[in-house]
């Protein structure tokens, strides 16, 4: 069984590094959406800010953090629970089956956000 | 990984410590939040697609039901942000000792249940 072949980067430690570094971009985005929000918001203030080159570009570096940080999060995850050892071949098959699922979703994400931002 | 490779410890046959359950909870939020993106994404969607979804998203979020759902995601989203922090913490090398970890887990489940309660409070 080798579980290493859809690790993120092939190697425990560019993973690691990549779950945080994509972690701290996550955080920053969602911070600063939360404090704008928190501010409050109408549709012309919300709609400036989104039409901000800067504000597109943080939005899709922030998804595309999300699609490795997922992958890294939920490698660790399925390779943990979804194994030969704990149900046999099934595991294997069913590992597979979530990591394909989880990358469909990951990938819609990415199109539906670029969609959203640059009102395609 | 190794075919063969030993497996010394039988988790289920354990009593978890404080640690174990908040990197536990920590993984949970982490598979939630990857399904609850698509809720955040969608409003994101109807937010900035004309006058008339964000007045048509705003309706939506008076609804109790709904409330529910962005309290339950952003609930999930403050857990695994604040549990988050503490590994970049412990990655500085501060409380990686037994007692560093339980103080950390402890810390962890305080300021989330605090800062989970104030977006519940905003949310409502």
């Amino acid at each position: 069984m080798v579980t290493a072949v859809t690790s993120m980067g092939r190697s425990g430690l560019y993973d690691w590094l990549m779950q945080r570094v994509t972690a701290v971009i996550l955080l920053s985005y969602f911070l600063l959406v939360g404090w704008v929000l928190l501010g409050g918001v109408d549709y012309a203030s919300w709609k400036a800010l989104y039409s901000h080159t800067w504000m597109r570009v943080f939005s899709l570096l922030a998804l595309l953090s999300l699609g490795v940080h997922a992958w890294v999060g939920l490698w660790a995850v399925f390779t943990d629970y979804l194994t030969e050892r704990l149900m046999g071949t099934t595991g294997n098959v069913l590992r597979f089956l979530a990591q394909v699922a989880s990358a469909l979703i990951m990938f819609t994400y990415v199109i539906w956000g670029i969609q959203i931002l640059w009102g395609l | 990984m190794k075919d063969k490779r030993p497996v010394n410890l039988d988790i289920g046959t354990m009593r978890l410590p404080i640690t174990a359950w908040t990197s536990i909870a920590h993984r949970a939020s982490g598979v939630f939040l990857f399904a609850g993106m698509a809720v955040l994404i969608w409003a994101l969607d109807a937010s900035l697609a004309s006058p008339e979804s964000f007045a048509a998203l705003k309706d939506c979020l008076a609804s109790p039901l709904f409330k529910l759902v962005l309290w339950a995601v952003v609930a999930g989203l403050i857990y695994h942000a604040v549990a988050g922090v503490k590994h970049l913490v412990m990655d500085l090398g501060i409380g990686e000792t037994m007692e560093g970890g339980t103080r950390g887990a402890k810390s962890v489940l305080v300021v989330s249940a605090i800062l989970i309660l104030l977006a519940g409070v905003w949310i409502w």
